[in-house]
């Protein structure tokens, strides 16, 4: 069981890398990756939001939405928990830790468009996970976006300093990289047999 | 009359001008997942265009109702609203396409794209309006992902292949090009890659284009010069 656990974690983090291989999130992957330290701040605070949200969505449409048979509903039910999720994570930040708000705060609002967290909630429940491993995904899914955010903030600012072609510069070159990044994420592959 | 370019305009801005993923590089998730073969681009494309041009609607309609305070939480129901219909649709009337597309039409709802025209457009627009900028829009989008495809698609595959997702179509299979396939294009890499590469052609293009009015600028400014010291002279 444990070791199930954790090898859900690795490949939700490592093989099947959320911007990487499953596409979510690209955009605070590109638009919040310009300095290291916000890109960090971005990746914990996704890491909370995506872990809570995972946590209270699951028992939701287990226990309320296919007893109820509205399990059709679980996309409204979804959005609207991890908006209204953000909303009192905020308010909680801001009233006992007021110095992890000051550093969280800004990107908090953002993730509530972050498809990484609406991505993890709808497939936890979509292929029928238990609730141990859509934790597991949850927490490799978000880890695995903290890990790729951080590495390519670190590549951007080099990137940014360096002579690319004009029409490269900025978005375009930043793109091409994440192709490169993608192609030693294949790597992972063979890690779980 | 005067108000008939700019109602054509709404249209066609979509289109080109303010492309959704190419110019205003929004709603770029979707555009790297759904893009692995040309039906499934062509589908999402339609999924999207259909929400979004409901959405516009509907905000565009209640636009003096919804209180300023609450606006976002409203248009995300209306937008989930859309978005559960599709999925069920697609789900009925098109299995292969919904589960090609997975958890993709699901993530419509956070699609940046939908949300900001409503924010920025449909709730402050008129019903036509709103509505023909929804339809320029998805045109958009849906042409932006096509072109994605149809790149990845023949260079992954070498050639294209109909009626695996639309399985009312007969299925055609056209791969001359096989051999030299790379299967890179159809990975994750190559969506990067292709997405990567056409935004340079773009601005490729447009420094070309920036070059060359800031080349007829000073053309222009220094015959003005000449002019007026000729003038001077004289």
């Amino acid at each position: 069981m444990v070791v199930a656990f954790i090898l859900a974690i690795i490949n939700a983090m490592l093989i099947q890398n959320v911007v990487l291989y499953r596409f979510y999130g690209i955009c605070p992957f590109l638009g919040v990756s310009k300095k290291s330290n916000e890109a960090l701040s971005m990746g914990l605070a996704v890491i909370f939001v995506i872990v809570i949200a995972s946590a209270i969505c699951w028992p939701i449409y287990h226990y309320i939405l296919v007893p109820a048979n509205i399990a059709f509903m679980d996309t409204i039910t979804y959005i609207l928990v991890i908006a209204s999720l953000v909303q009192l994570i905020e308010m909680f930040l801001k009233k006992y830790s007021p110095s992890l708000y000051a550093s969280l705060g800004v990107y908090l609002p953002l993730i509530t468009t972050n498809c990484a967290v609406l991505g993890v909630a709808q497939g936890n429940t979509d292929t029928n996970l238990t609730f141990g491993m859509s934790m597991a995904n949850a927490i490799g899914t978000s880890v695995g976006f903290l890990i790729i955010i951080f590495a390519f903030s670190c590549i951007r600012v080099r990137l940014e300093a360096s002579n690319v072609p004009k029409c490269l510069k900025g978005i375009p070159i930043a793109l091409i990289t994440a192709a490169l990044m993608s192609l030693a994420f294949v790597g992972f592959t063979g890690l779980i047999k | 009359m005067e108000n008939k370019p700019r109602k054509l305009y709404e249209l066609t801005k979509g289109i080109i001008k303010e492309n959704p993923l190419f110019v205003l590089l929004l709603g770029t998730c979707p555009s790297l997942a759904t893009t692995t073969s040309l039906e499934g681009a062509i589908g999402m494309g339609f999924l999207f265009a259909f929400v979004l041009i409901g959405s516009n609607v509907v905000i565009s309609l209640l636009r003096k109702i919804i209180p300023s305070q609450i606006k976002i939480p409203c248009y995300i129901v209306i937008i989930a609203t859309f978005v559960t219909i599709v999925k069920m649709l697609s789900e009925a009337f098109l299995p292969e396409l919904y589960s090609t597309l997975g958890v993709f039409i699901s993530l419509i709802v956070v699609n940046c794209i939908v949300l900001g025209r409503a924010e920025a457009f449909a709730s402050k627009n008129s019903v036509g309006a709103s509505l023909l900028d929804g339809i320029g829009m998805g045109i958009g989008y849906t042409l932006a992902l096509v072109i994605m495809a149809f790149v990845r698609e023949v260079l992954g595959t070498g050639g294209l292949t109909f009626g695996e997702i639309f399985t009312f179509l007969p299925y055609v299979s056209f791969t001359p090009l096989e051999k030299f396939a790379m299967s890179i294009f159809t990975m994750p890499a190559g969506a990067f890659l292709v997405l990567g590469v056409i935004l340079a052609i773009l601005a490729y293009h447009a420094n070309k284009k920036a070059n060359l009015e800031r080349v007829k600028a000073k053309i222009e400014k220094e015959k003005l010069a000449k002019l007026a010291s000729e003038a001077k002279e004289a």
